[in-house]
This record gives C-alpha cells, structure tokens and sequence, in this order.
C-alpha cells in the first residue's frame, strides 16, 4: 500500500501550526452583531419577568428575546441520527430553566463589550422552585424536571416517562444470571460511581451565521455534526432544511461536546430575523456551565465465578443522571452495558439494566467513550476486586474469560440493529494479542516483583507503588444506523475533488480520507483535494462520533473510487478507442493492452473540451453492516503518598487493536491523548456543584484537566490487525483509548495501599480517607 | 469584566500615590491579570511599570526588591535560591505556568494578600520588611495580618540574609492547582520560623509551634508533638479543594516533611 | 485611548480603550493566530511575546504594551520552521488550536535556557494546555527541534 499505512503529516498542518485564521472566529465577518446569552443563575425556577429597559438603554444593544418572542417547538439538541432516541424536551427559550446555566434570554448588540454590558443589565424575576439535584432520588420525586406537556419522544423507545423524571430505561439479558450467580464458588458484590467529566476542547463553542445571495440561511460553526445541525436548526427556526446552509471550517477539538447543537440556536435565530450576520462565542465559563458533561453513573455490579476463575455470570445495573435534558441519555446508558458485557463472551448468563433520570444538573452529553467508558470502569474494577477474591493474577483472569479472535457473543445479536439471528464473530479482534503484548511491554510479572522487593525501602521514604491493569473495548460507527458518503469529481487537469460529509475536528480526518482515496485511485496524494463538512456541497455523514470516520466515511471513500475508477474505464475506453476488458487505470495513466496510453491529465481535459465532453463524478455511500470493535488493554504503575494519599502515575502501557492503522502517527496521538484524558478522569478531574446547583469547577482555575507535569510515561503500540469490512482492515481507534486508564489506576492504587476506590476521580483527600478508615 | 476610565504611567512613585488617592475608585495595577477575574469598574489604573521597580538587588546583609519584581524574576534568580535553599523557586514552580509567572508582581501579591498565595507563605519564614510609600518599612508579617493603615503601594521589600534552613512544602491534586495546603519553614540558628497557607486562609505563622520547637531536637517524638502544636494553633477550612479535617492532618505531614529535611541538611 | 507599538517589527499606533486586553486588540488587528479559550489565564493559547517576554496577552492590559514591542505566531513564521516541521511530523499538531501559544512558549524556552532538560522543557510549556496531544509527543517533538537546533548551530 502506497498512502495507507503511511505517517504522513496532516494537510492542514501548515495553516494551524502557521496560526493561520481558519477558524470560526476568524472567519466571521467584522460587522456581524455579537450576540450574549443571559443564564440562569437558578437550578430550577420559573421565569416570572424579564425587565430589558436598563439593557435597552445599553448604547449598541439592538435586540432583546426571550421565550416570549420565539414560537414554542420542542426539540432535542443531541446530534443522533434521525429519528433521534431522544426526547424533544429543549426549546430554543422556554418560561422554565432547569440547570444552572440554562439561557433565559437572547442580547444582540453592535459589539461584545456591549452584549455583555447589555446582559449585566437584564433584570430577571424568578420564582425559584426547589431543585432536584441528587439522582439517585429523582425516580417519581415531587419536584418534575420537566412538567410541560409538550415533550414527545419521536421514536418509540422504552421506558421514557416524563412524569417519573425518567429519561429512559432499557436493558438486555442473556441467560439465567440468577442461576449463574447460584452456582457461583465467589460472587463480588459492589457498587461503583464514575464522576461528570468535562469535555475541555481548547476552543469554546462558537457560531456565525449571516444571509447568502440567495436570502438562505447560512450557518458556521465549530461542530462536530454538520447535518444533524442543519435539521434541529429547521426544525428550531420552522423553517425548510431547503433554505440552511452549515459549514464547519478548521475547530478546535470537541470530544464530544461539539455533539450535540448548542451555539447555533442564537446567531441563526438572529440572522433569521434580521437578515443581518450575527455570531456567538462561548466564554468558557459557558461552556463548563451552559453545554453538556459526561454524564455521571451508578453501577451496581454482580459477578459471580468458580474458584477456578470461570466468570459464570455478570450483572449490571446502571444509573445515568441526564441532568435537565434527555439528549443522550439512552444511547449513553446503552453503551455502558452493550459494549462492555461483550468482553465477556463465556459467562452463562448477564443481564443489563438502565435507566437514565432527569435532575436539575448540567445536561449529560457526549464525551469520548459515551457510556462505554463509565461502564468500563465499573465492570473492570469489580473484575480486578474478583481477581484478588480469587487470588488469581488478574491478566489471567481475563486471559481466561475474555473474547478472542474468532469469538462471538449472542450480545451482539441483541444490540446490533438489522442483525438476525446469524452469530456475528468478531473475527479481527486481537484483544488477545494487546493483552499479550501490554504485559510484555510493561514487564508484568517483573514490575509485580520489583514492587514487593521495594515495599519496604518505599515505606521508609513514605510511599508505595502498585500495578494494575485493565481491558476495553468500543465501536467502529453504528451498524445500520449512521451512514456516510462520500462524491469524487475528477476536474480538468487530472485532479480529484473528493467530497465528504465527514467532519475532522482536528483529529486528521481529512488527511486519511484523502489517504484513502489516494490509495483506492493509485493515484499521488497530491491529486485529491478535500472539500468536507458543508451541507450544501458534501454527500451526507452522520459526523464526528461514535468512532465513525475512518471506518464509515473510509468506506463510502472507497466506494466512490471504485465507482471513479470503472468511470475513467469506461471513458478511457471510449477516449483510446478501445474495448473496456483491455483498458487498466493505474499510477494516474490510463493503458491500454494494446500499448496506448493516456495520462490523467491529457484525459481529463479531453474528455471535458474536445470530445464525449463528460464530468466523471461518483459517489459512495456505506453504512456499516455488522460490529467491529477496536480493542485496548491499559496497564499502569503508580506511586501513592503513605501520608497524603496523593496518586502519582508513573508509567503507561496502552496496546491498541485498530486494525490497519490508516495513519499509525496519527492513531498513536489519539491513543496518546486518549489516555490522558483518562488520567484526568481517574485522578483530577470532576464537575463540582454545590448544595444549590451551581458549578464550583466552571474555570480551569478550579476544573483541573492534566498538565505536562502531571504526565510522566506513557508508551502506546498499535496491534495492527486487519478487519476485511473496514477501509483496507481498519477498524477504529477515536474512544477506546480512554477507557482502560481509570480502572487499571484504580486497581494500581488498591495494590499500593490496599484501599478500593470505587468512585472517581481518586483525589489525595479520598484515597487518604480510605486509608484511615479501612485499617 | 472591569472598567477602566483613564490609564496612567507615573514618572515618581510621589505621582502615583497622588494619583492613586485622588479618587477612591483609583487603583494601582500591578501584572494587570488577576485584576481581569474581578469586576472591578476602576477610574484612574495607575501603572508603576515605569519606576524602575523591576529590580533585585543583592547587598552584602539583604536582597532588595523592588514591588514590580514578577515571580519568574523570584523564582530565577541564582543568589535568592542559593541563600534559600530554592525556597521562592519552589513556591512558585507550580503556579500556572511561565507566562503567568512573568506576568505577576510580588508588589501585587503582597498588597493584596490572597489567601492562595504560595509565594506569601514563603516569604513569611523569612525576615523580610515592605516598604510602603506612606506608611514605610513594616514586618511583613505585621503587614499580611493586619493590611496598610490606609490606602498605599509597595515600593519595595528587604529580605535580610540570615544564614539557615529553608523548605517549601505543598500538597495539591494536579499540578497547575491552588494548593490544598501549604507550609514554608524556615531554622534560623535556633530560631524556627513554620508559616501555614492556603488553609484556605491566608499564610500565618505558627508562632506557638515555633516556640515550641526552639531550641529543641528533632526527634521523632518533638515531630510529633510538634505536630500536634500545629494542628491545635492553625485554624482550617473546608472548600471545593479539600476539607478541615484533611488539612488538619496535612499540616502536621507537611511540617514533618520540612522538619525532616532539615535534618538531613543539617547532617 | 492612543498606544504606540511595534508589531511583528511594523510599528503601529492603536486606538484602544484602557480595559482593553491585548488579546482582543490584537485579533482585532487581523493577528488571528492569537487564540482565545479560557476567562481565567490558565491555559496559554493566547501566548505571544512583549518585550521578547512571554506572556499572556489575555491577561496584558494593552495599555502596558505603549512603547513595546510584541511578537505574534504571525511574526515567526520564518524562525518557527523547524519547530513547525517536527511537531507536524510527530503529528502533535491535532486540532492546532493550541499550536501557536505553544510555540510561542516554545521559543521562548529556546531564547533563554540552554541545553533545557526534561524538566525544564516542561516548566516553560506547563502554562500551555493541550487535549488533544497528551503531552507526551509535544515533548518528543521539541526535543528533536532543539537537538536539530544545536547541529544546526555547529555548521
């Protein structure tokens, strides 16, 4: 393979390293008014007054809105394929707000200082209601997040009941489990609570929108899902998908949080009305306060296995706090149980149950992993706690029981839409393989020695070390739900525009798609010119999530080539006067067997000036028909304070199954990214309320993500396997690389110093708390 | 966001303190950044960047340094850290970053007294006065408990150059955090000198577990005890960082860890 | 009110207010590489140069600016090469929004410590957050640029 496989550095390396203005911000037109949104500084309260006279005096302020302007139709911001599983519980402003944070009202002015100014001012009136904060209460509590009748879910998915406060509730089994923990020797029983997260992308979420020549909408923004913006707009706005236009340019990262539609609302609400450009740029304030986090959860986990180690069974229950609305809630809750009791594949029986509630938090939302990784935790930290139990070595605990290649599991009948009753195996999984070459790297059994042999001297100096180790898993897209596609044009100098919908947020998409296509059409990189993301011009993609790009829109790339390459047969047929069986298109020359040759240039431009006069254009489209997950093991070393409880990470192991690495330098740094992101979500991380509701960790002054000091070694290698249904075998890599790192530190922290944290994050003051208490 | 209506460059520090308490809105601007967190609306923003205090001056008894002096300046200088035992540069590693650090001006910290402040903890185990404009040479320690008389600007302080032990100790999650505790000690012949901050309150000294360390020692016992001293004397609190009761057994670890290094730097 | 600056070695004369902060009346300028993405001065992007110095220009009242000169990622782009060339190679530079206040950090570490250690590479780009990197690729990849620099040196 010429360009798959191949580190090459992104193409638009040179314009971010350069500082180049690409981004939104940077392109939003000088004169656009600047728009700030008013938030509420209650959990949950009515809006009984909005008095904008001070704001109107503000001098620059030209429009003040609130509820009362904006006609009233439900939606759901979650970027999810249509039909959403989710309610359409938001509105674009409501007479209600339910989090700390919600928007209240919509300041337009000439310029920031005045918007601001202008929102300083806006005297709101509410009657405060008593919020409902805690989760585990929320089930059929008095207090109705959302007592407006006026929600509707557009699928029928179940277990939604508005008036319960319940999001969603679902769940899935397999076997008997109570007959399985029966005949267990060993059953561990516990609970776990994995924290909300903040996504912490560097650039806040921000919009422009302003009227083309057409009088059509046009919307830009730093988002992760193009089309799904453009139907919420319309549907927002009431009006035709027909007249928005969303473009997204360069932006600065999202993991998640530029998955669901947030900035958007304003600028195109105002250049609809208007018909002047407008824009929004999050403070980050507004971000930590105003969009979406991970959503916390609640694990009860029951294993049960012999004394040999034969895990028999697995319960888990799942509770998901969606915060004040439902975007996410099921499909995240979902995921923390069916992309995770699939590591298990020999177990008798498990069962999964989740729901997901409804308080006066921040809203739940995307964040790399989506459920996945919150599960992982859970159901990895009680297979370390049943490895002790079993005085067993966990990696051979999960040697034995975890699935291989060639496996399957009747889980993914059950979860996987469209699939029949078929067993689906997971013939490229090289979980084994990670495994394998993870203990390696990491010296497994040697570390394990070396730490009891220091034990003592450590203690002398006031600390202890301990290892731990953790597997994963996640998806590559979304079998039968999300689909991408994707248009090549060959133009007239023998040069390709290849069209996708697939949104790169900064992770090189775009670079490997144009890999790809490279690839499919032997032809050099230099011959293939991305155009992606704008509605208007791009072939339909899902966007950005679920670990879609390389393996859905690669796809659809591949695709469209193949359709490009039996076109210029076709044509160079016709060109070279010739008989298709004779014609081959290779290196960018097209030949003939009779030794006629033609380059791609002198063809394109023939065929566009001088004769048959055809544009060549083909299009692929490709939606995933069966799972192909990417796997992970993380092994991790750390070193605690006897006296402060402080964790310090030492060392790092991460072994990736991804399949054919499209790009191996880039797959490194996402797993490298990844796995500080974990870090963060094992030791510093978590979005902090007080008793009222409020944010206390709305800055990075108060919400820590990992700093350079905070990372010492991590070590990542691809298992580069090869799954015949991805893009020349790749599979994906985007989200699992978050998972293994807090259960393997949490497990590393219990063989420090003998204590089980089983909440996260693991701050000093808990882990020193356990171990004053558990002595 | 705060306000600012006019801004002014003094060319003597007699203008500037004019300027400042012309109007009570009037404020001094030192780095200018912590300022932008607050909401403050300030008339007149008097800034001493042309005074010539970005200084430190080593003399044969004292450093002198002038109130513009930022933390990298603190934190870099190679006589300070060999005097101190790196006393400043390990206050101030983990504060933000370099940027920041070139940007902040111990003038700033010290005038407003910021409970946070590592730097402040640090600086209160040393004999060091501040050179107010009006109000003239005060303790530092006198200062940080009781402020200035009346509205005033730090032109300087002296750090006298008492030949002795010096260590810095802090406790925080991740790296670029406040601290959830911090503790700065100092052995000056007999003389201890133990200051405690961020307890969230802000730096004080320890003054009974001084006198009870004097001339006592350092047994594993006298730790201990000391310990104890320290816990009883320091008032604690409970924030989003950690709670009074971690804290109060955080000071006694941390003031074992700087008690023990200075044993070893003793032997 | 009127300021006096040089900028990226243009001098210029601004028209700003006196709470203005020099982030803001630098992207206004047209010098977009100056980015934005806190409220509170902790995560760097918005690094540039004053007096050779490297600060924060979000937190810089512009007024302070008055008879300085200032360095943007838009005034390095010739001696920002090799820097550029091996954060790309390692392919650190993701979604790039923090890529010029780290290299704005970056030569700041290369102006005023010599032969920087580990430690002391992290020290000087500790104020410059990165999600998506994890860190640990950037440090390879400065190391590599400040070894290149050396070689460099000695022909």
């Amino acid at each position: 393979m010429k360009y798959v496989n191949d580190s090459i550095k992104k193409i638009d390396s040179d314009a971010l390293l350069k500082g180049k203005g690409v981004y939104t911000d940077d392109l939003a037109p000088k004169d656009a008014l600047c728009i700030k949104v008013v938030r509420s500084p209650h959990a949950f309260a009515k809006i009984t007054n909005i008095d904008d006279r001070l704001t109107r005096k503000v001098a620059g302020v030209e429009m003040v809105l609130t509820y009362k302007d904006i006609k009233r139709i439900p939606f759901t911001r979650a970027g999810q394929c249509y039909p959403e599983l989710s309610p359409y519980d938001k509105f674009v402003l409501d007479e209600y707000v339910r989090h700390v944070g919600d928007d209240v009202a919509i300041i337009v002015a000439e310029n920031q200082k005045s918007a601001e100014m202008g929102a300083k001012r806006l005297k709101v009136t509410y009657e405060v209601l008593d919020p409902l904060l805690d989760y585990r209460k929320a089930e059929g509590h008095k207090t109705l997040v959302h007592p407006e009748e006026d929600n509707f879910i557009p699928v029928d998915f179940v277990g939604y009941d508005r008036e319960k406060n319940l999001a969603t509730e679902m769940g899935f089994e397999v076997g008997e489990i109570t007959q399985a923990l029966e005949d267990s020797d060993v059953v561990i029983k516990k609970t776990y609570e994995s924290q909300a997260q903040a996504q912490a992308m560097m650039e806040t979420q921000r919009a422009f929108s302003y009227e083309d020549e057409y009088g059509r909408l046009v919307v830009v923004s730093s988002t992760q899902i193009p089309f799904h913006v453009r139907r919420t707009l319309a549907r927002a706005l009431d009006m035709p998908m027909s007249k928005i236009r969303v473009i997204k340019p360069r932006i600065g990262g999202g993991f998640g949080s530029k998955q669901s539609i947030h900035a958007e609302f304003y600028p195109a609400l105002i250049t609809k009305m208007t018909g002047k450009p407008s824009k929004i740029v999050y403070g980050r304030k507004e971000v930590f306060t105003g969009t979406t986090s991970r959503h916390k959860m609640k694990f009860d986990i029951t294993l049960g296995a012999t004394k040999e180690g034969e895990i028999l069974g697995i319960e888990m229950n799942a509770l998901s706090d969606t915060g004040a609305y439902g975007e996410h809630a099921n499909t995240t809750v979902g995921a923390a149980g069916k992309k995770v009791l699939t590591l298990y594949n020999k177990v008798k029986a498990c069962s999964f149950k989740g729901k997901a509630v409804y308080t006066n938090n921040l809203p739940g939302g995307a964040l790399r992993g989506f459920g996945v990784t919150q599960g992982t935790f859970a159901l990895e930290s009680a297979i370390n706690e049943l490895a002790e139990a079993l005085n067993m070595d966990p990696v051979k605990l999960r040697e034995m029981n975890m699935i291989k290649k060639g496996e399957t599991t009747p889980i993914y009948n059950i979860i996987t839409k469209g699939s029949g009753p078929e067993p689906i195996y997971m013939d490229s999984c090289e979980l084994e393989a990670c495994v394998q070459k993870g203990k390696a790297l990491f010296a497994w059994e040697n570390r394990k020695n070396r730490i009891e042999k220091d034990r003592e001297s450590q203690k002398i100096k006031g600390k202890a070390r301990g290892i731990g180790m953790a597997i994963a898993q996640q998806g590559s897209g979304l079998p039968n739900i999300d689909m991408a596609g994707a248009t090549i044009k060959l133009n007239d100098d023998g040069f390709f525009t290849l069209l996708v919908g697939a949104t790169d947020i900064g992770t090189g998409s775009d670079t490997i798609l144009s890999q790809i296509a490279a690839e499919a059409l032997d032809v050099s990189l230099d011959k293939i010119n991305i155009h992606a993301s704008d509605t208007d011009v791009s072939p339909f993609d899902s966007g950005a999530y679920a670990s879609s790009t390389t393996y859905t829109s690669g796809n659809a790339v591949i695709e469209a080539c193949k359709n490009m390459n039996s076109l210029i047969i076709e044509y160079g047929a016709k060109v070279l006067e010739e008989n298709r069986e004779n014609i081959s298109f290779e290196k960018g020359k097209i030949f003939s067997k009779k030794g006629k040759e033609i380059s791609l240039e002198a063809f394109s431009k023939k065929i566009t000036y001088s004769m048959i006069h055809q544009q060549l254009t083909a299009t692929g489209s490709f939606v995933p028909k069966k799972a192909a997950p990417p796997y992970m093991a993380g092994f991790a070393e750390v070193e605690v304070d006897l006296d402060t409880g402080k964790v310090d990470l030492l060392d790092f192991v991460g072994t990736v199954d991804c399949g054919t690495a499209i790009n191996p330098m880039l797959a490194r740094v996402q797993a490298e990214g990844g796995i500080v992101q974990g870090i963060g979500m094992a030791l510093y991380e978590e979005v902090k309320v007080n008793p009222k509701g409020k944010l206390k960790s709305n800055t990075f002054m108060e919400y820590k993500i990992p700093t350079r000091k905070d990372v010492h070694t991590i070590q990542v290698e691809l298992i580069e396997g090869h799954d015949d249904t991805g893009p020349y075998g790749a599979k994906s890599i985007g989200e699992v690389v978050i998972n293994t790192v807090p259960p393997a530190i949490m497990e590393a922290i219990y063989q420090a110093v003998g204590v089980r944290i089983r909440s996260l994050p693991a701050t000093p003051e808990k882990v020193w708390r356990a171990m004053n208490t558990e002595k | 966001m705060i306000t600012i209506r006019t801004y002014y460059f003094p060319e003597t520090m007699e203008a500037a303190y004019e300027k400042l308490t012309e109007r009570r809105n009037n404020a001094v601007i030192g780095g200018g950044g912590y300022l932008k967190l607050g909401s403050k609306a300030i008339g007149t923003a008097v800034d001493l960047s042309n005074l010539g205090l970005d200084y430190i001056k080593e003399e044969e008894k004292s450093f002198e340094i002038g109130a513009m002096t930022t933390f990298a300046g603190m934190m870099l200088h190679e006589g300070l850290n060999q005097h101190f035992n790196n006393l400043f540069q390990r206050a101030i590693e983990d504060i933000v970053g370099m940027q920041l650090k070139n940007m902040v001006t111990i003038g700033a910290t010290i005038y407003s007294r910021y409970g946070f402040s590592d730097f402040l903890t640090a600086l209160l185990v040393t004999t060091t006065k501040v050179k107010l404009y009006k109000g003239g040479w005060i303790s530092l320690n006198e200062f940080l408990e009781n402020g200035p008389k009346e509205r005033d600007i730090v032109e300087k302080i002296s750090i006298e150059k008492t030949k002795g032990f010096y260590s810095f100790q802090d406790l925080r999650g991740s790296s670029s955090d406040y601290s959830i505790l911090n503790l700065a000690l100092s052995k000056e012949g007999d003389h201890y000198r133990i200051a405690l901050g961020a307890r969230p309150g802000r730096a004080k000294l320890a003054v009974k577990t001084m006198a009870f360390l004097e001339g006592k020692e350092l047994s594993e016992e006298h730790m201990e005890k000391a310990g104890e001293v320290l816990t009883k004397e320091m008032v604690f609190g409970t924030n989003g960082r950690g709670s009074k009761e971690y804290r109060r057994a955080m000071g006694k670890v941390l003031l074992k860890k700087a008690l023990q290094e200075g044993s070893i730097h003793e032997d | 009110m009127k300021i006096k600056v040089t900028i990226n070695g243009k001098e210029k004369e601004l028209e700003i207010a006196p709470d203005d902060y020099l982030s803001e009346v630098l992207r206004k300028e047209g010098l977009l590489g100056v980015k934005k993405g806190c409220d509170t001065e902790s995560c760097g992007l918005c690094t540039i140069h004053l007096e050779d110095v490297a600060v924060l220009s979000c937190g810089t009242l512009a007024a302070k600016a008055d008879g300085k000169s200032i360095t943007t990622i838009e005034g390095v782009r010739e001696k920002a090469e090799q820097v550029r060339y091996q954060l790309a190679k390692r392919g650190v530079d993701q979604c790039g929004f923090c890529a010029p206040g780290t290299i704005m950090s970056i030569l700041y570490l290369e102006k005023v410590v010599e032969n920087p250690t580990d430690e002391e590479i992290n020290r000087y780009l500790k104020g410059n957050f990165c999600r998506c990197s994890g860190y640990v690729g950037q440090l390879e990849a400065v190391k590599s640029y400040l070894e290149g620099q050396k070689h460099e040196v000695c022909e």
